[in-house]
């Protein structure tokens, strides 16, 4: 009896420590079979098709030439490939300005043969509707609806999600934002950390490290949505006014607040690293007439470079994957960023702000879980290069 | 040839002195940032903090009122997401650090916790809303919200255990399996109790990670406006980070909002203060009885 008992919580027990293994394969399979589902989507929205003249010879259009059409950025069709002649926006939405409502019907019956007339009727028409109304017998052409690509997604320069009729995903502005904020955080940490992991393991006395200690911990365990909040209040504006910027909420502001945030886990790695660096090699260092300085830098510091490596990486890793403060600070403009005072959106800080109004299933809720898995790929590399270069430590 | 090692000799201390002045500046620096930061809360949150803000309902769309339903949905929060990651946490770093017998294996599971820990807190989101909300169909939920937010601390329940283990001398494991006692009763009459403290202590931490984290509860639990306490596991409720996040950002009236917001950034540091100390307390409680022993 005990010994079947003992068996069972053995069993669980064993079961318990493939949990986390678990819970990331898990994570795995969901990003990915919800944001894979993005490249089987069509790069027009659902149930819609673009229609064009029959005569009309261009064949089909990107989702960056279809917005810019319907924005009425493009009007010529020879800069789409066409013939030159005006090109003629037409949607669905617009049908009463050109149809009464006798001549569609009370329930939009006869909406197919109007749309089929004015196609006809326009050389130079471009038309978003709804995919029933042009079917059989049909006069003019469809554009050929091909489904989103990689290159496109990955290669992307403009992130339009809900665009119509077209959205388009380019990730670049996001992770180039995501990028550009995370280095400049870096940048402003790395000397607070440095100074403050060499200030703690080497130079303060037990009880000024009896104070830093607690500060260090306390600064870690500051919520996020904190941090953006005095962000918010305190650092934008004083930016604002600083720099003399249109709107304060700029990659300077997260940076900063990043720089903030990413400093405990720099340090405490870092000091870590510095305090197991062994007493005699100090010693050695010191007999042989070196000052205290010199033995940091020139004994210490080398001794424990990859444990500082890995605080600093683990650091990038923080700011990274930092969601609230940077969505509070930053802007959130999904444009590719040109200087650290401009808004820029990151990626963590894009799925925060639209999962929830994205429907679930469309292109766009799929787009978001990409940017996840995205986001996953990054850590996950991240890590593992922080556990190859411990292991290096190690095996000094 | 004698001038020469003393002028080397100042050289090298002025060269230290700046070096560590600069050190002690920025250290300084550092703390005054967190002074700041805590000073401003604090200062500006204790106008709106008395009894009745921290007992009352939100009112008007969030312009008045107090953040009761907030503090009681973090409340559930956190118990729900210890009771999901606390067993399944510590059992998860008793395998590692007593069952698993091959190097390999713990190095794996090593790996993959380190892993989980590094995952960013949205990705939790996207996953808790991929898997427990739609999935699972739980919606949006404090069932949802609590067993993301668990999985989010199972990493640290993990590491605190084994940290705590393995501070444990093997002497106890040989004395008690000399006397007969099988792996189990070892563990749970002798290793356990041990290393009980230590590990509570960082159950303590763990709780007040998961107080004040946001990105995970967007999409699986957080209501924006919910002035009534939560009914069941499957109902929304309202989270102190949250509910300062969306006062500081959204609304109609920032004028009102905004020093409600001070307040309830101040319940929320008051929350993780908390927390901390006591586990800093316990942690040198423990450390002194240890002493004396």
């Amino acid at each position: 009896m005990k010994g079947l008992l003992e068996k069972i919580v053995t069993g669980i027990i064993t079961c318990s420590g493939f949990m986390t293994s678990i819970v990331i394969l898990l994570i795995v399979v969901f990003l990915f079979s919800e944001g894979f589902g993005l490249f089987s989507q069509k790069t027009i929205e659902d149930g819609y098709s673009l229609v064009v003249n029959r005569a009309n010879p261009v064949d089909e259009l990107d989702a960056g030439q279809i917005k810019a059409v319907f924005d009425e950025d493009i009007t010529d069709w020879k800069d789409v490939g066409g013939n030159a002649g005006k090109i003629m926006v037409f949607r669905f939405d617009d049908m009463l300005k050109f149809f009464s409502e006798e001549e569609l019907g009370a329930e939009y019956e006869h909406a197919g043969d109007c749309i089929n007339r004015l196609v006809a009727d326009n050389p130079g028409i471009i038309g978003f509707v709804p995919t029933e109304f042009v079917g059989d017998g049909f006069q003019g052409k469809l554009l050929i609806d091909h489904k989103i690509d990689f290159g496109e997604v990955f290669g992307g320069s403009e992130w339009f999600p809900t665009a119509t009729p077209a959205p388009q995903f380019g990730f670049l502005p996001l992770v180039l934002g995501t990028i550009w904020v995370t280095v400049f955080a870096i940048l402003f940490a790395l000397p607070f950390g440095l100074a403050v992991c060499i200030y703690m393991s080497e130079v303060a006395g037990e009880r000024t490290r009896a104070v830093l200690k607690p500060v260090i911990e306390l600064l870690n365990g500051i919520p996020s949505v904190v941090y953006g909040f005095f962000g918010l209040i305190v650092i934008v504006p004083l930016l604002q006014d600083v720099f003399g910027l249109p709107v304060g909420e700029s990659g300077l502001a997260g940076a900063i607040v990043l720089a903030i945030m990413a400093l405990p886990t720099i340090i405490t790695v870092g000091e870590d690293a510095m305090l197991n660096c062994p007493r005699a090699q100090r010693e050695a260092s010191l007999a042989l007439g070196a000052s205290k300085w010199q033995t940091i830098y020139k004994v210490v510091m080398p001794y424990s470079i990859s444990g500082i490596t890995s605080g600093v990486v683990l650091g990038i890793g923080r700011a990274f994957g930092e969601t609230m403060a940077v969505l509070m600070v930053t802007g959130n403009a999904a444009v590719i960023p040109l200087s650290i005072t401009d808004p820029l959106r990151t990626i963590p800080a894009t799925i925060a702000a639209e999962l929830g109004e994205a429907p679930a299933g469309g292109p766009h809720y799929q787009s978001l879980f990409l940017l996840g898995v995205v986001l996953f790929f990054i850590t996950l590399i991240i890590n593992t290069s922080v556990e190859m270069i411990s292991a290096r430590q190690n095996r000094k | 040839m004698k001038a020469f090692p003393e002028n080397n000799h100042k050289r090298k201390m002025l060269s230290q002195n700046i070096a560590f002045f600069i050190f002690r500046l920025l250290s300084a620096v550092i703390v005054a940032v967190l002074f700041i930061i805590l000073a401003f809360i604090i200062v500006k949150g204790a106008k709106v903090l008395n009894w009745d803000f921290i007992t009352t309902a939100p009112t008007d769309g969030m312009k008045g009122g107090g953040v009761w339903p907030a503090i009681v949905g973090t409340f559930y929060l956190m118990v729900g997401s210890a009771i999901i990651a606390f067993p399944l946490g510590i059992m998860s770093g008793i395998y590692m650090h007593e069952y698993a017998t091959s190097g390999r294996l713990v190095k794996f599971i090593r790996m993959m916790t380190n892993n989980l820990a590094g995952i960013p807190s949205i990705v939790f989101g996207l996953f808790g809303m991929s898997l427990f909300v739609n999935y699972f169909g739980f919606g949006d939920s404090i069932l949802a919200g609590s067993l993301t937010l668990g999985l989010l601390a199972l990493p640290l329940v993990i590491r605190t255990t084994e940290e705590a283990l393995k501070a444990i001398p093997d002497t106890f494991r040989e004395g008690s399996r000399g006397l007969g006692a099988t792996k189990l009763q070892t563990i749970w009459r002798v290793i356990l109790p041990m290393a009980m403290p230590n590990i509570t202590t960082g159950l303590i931490l763990a709780l007040g990670r998961v107080s004040g984290e946001t990105a995970p509860i967007l999409f699986t639990c957080a209501a924006y406006f919910l002035p009534r306490l939560p009914e069941s596991i499957f109902d929304q409720c309202m989270a102190l980070p949250y509910h300062l996040y969306v006062l500081a950002t959204s609304g109609t009236d920032m004028d009102k909002q905004v020093p409600i917001a001070y307040g309830t950034a101040l319940v929320l540091i008051i929350i993780i203060l908390a927390v901390n100390l006591l586990a800093n307390a316990m942690r040198s409680y423990f450390q002194k009885k240890l002493k004396t022993k």
